[in-house]
C-alpha cells in the first residue's frame, strides 16, 4: 500500500480527513464530557 | 495589552514557520526531484537555499511554540489546555498537534536534515535514510498543520466548540 504522504494531494487529503475526526472527537466527547 | 503582543509574535512565528514548511513540501522537494530527473545539477539549494530556510524554520518553530505556552498559561491555564479540560479542548487540541510538530522539527528534521546537507559527517547510507525520515516528518507536520490551524482559529466560530 503506497503511503498516502508520499505525494501532496495525499498529504492534504490525510489532513482534512483527520480534521474531520478530531473535530467529531473533541466537540461530541471532550467538551461534552465536562459539561 | 501584554498578551496581544504575544499572540501577535505568535502568529508572526507561525507564520514564518507554517510557510517555509509548505515552502519546503511544495516547492523545494519537488523542484529538487525534477532537477533530478532532468539532469540539472545546482548546488544552490543544498549551499545556501536549504540551511537558510532551515535556520528560520526551526527557531520561527520554537518561537511560535513559546509564545503559544505563555498565551495558553495567562488565559486559559497551561494544564487546563494540555489536559483538553472543558471549552480549552479546543485551543488544547491545537496546541497538542502544534507540539508534535515542533517535535519533529527539532528531532526528526534538523538533524536529518544536517547529514543530507553535509553539515555533519555521514555515510550516503545515513544521507538516503536521513532523507527519507526527515521527508516524511516534514510530510507529517504538513498533513498535521491543517487540523491544527482549524483548532487553533475554531474557538470562537464554531457551535459547541465556543470559548
Amino acid at each position: 500500500m503506497k503511503n498516502p504522504l508520499d505525494s501532496i494531494t495525499g498529504t492534504i487529503v490525510s489532513g482534512l480527513v483527520l480534521t474531520v475526526i478530531l473535530y467529531f472527537v473533541v466537540s461530541k466527547f471532550l467538551i461534552h464530557l465536562a459539561g | 495589552m501584554e498578551l496581544i503582543l504575544v499572540r501577535w509574535l505568535h502568529i508572526l512565528a507561525g507564520i514564518t514557520w507554517i510557510g517555509l514548511l509548505y515552502y519546503f513540501n511544495v516547492v523545494q522537494a519537488p523542484s529538487v526531484a525534477q532537477a533530478k530527473a532532468q539532469g540539472v545539477n545546482g548546488e544552490i539549494i543544498p549551499k545556501v537555499i536549504a540551511p537558510r530556510a532551515l535556520l528560520w524554520f526551526r527557531w520561527a518553530a520554537l518561537v511560535t511554540w513559546l509564545t503559544g505556552a505563555y498565551y495558553l498559561y495567562a488565559k486559559w491555564g497551561l494544564g487546563n489546555a494540555f489536559m483538553l479540560k472543558g471549552t480549552a479542548a479546543t485551543i488544547g487540541t491545537g496546541a497538542w498537534l502544534g507540539t508534535i510538530m515542533l517535535f519533529n522539527v527539532w528531532v526528526l528534521i534538523w538533524p536529518n536534515q544536517k547529514k543530507v546537507l553535509g553539515l555533519v559527517e555521514a555515510t550516503d547510507e545515513q544521507k538516503a535514510k536521513g532523507a527519507r525520515i526527515a521527508f516524511l516528518a516534514s510530510r507529517t507536520n504538513t498533513m498535521l498543520s491543517i487540523p491544527m490551524v482549524f483548532f487553533m482559529v475554531s474557538g470562537a466560530h464554531m457551535p459547541g466548540l465556543g470559548s
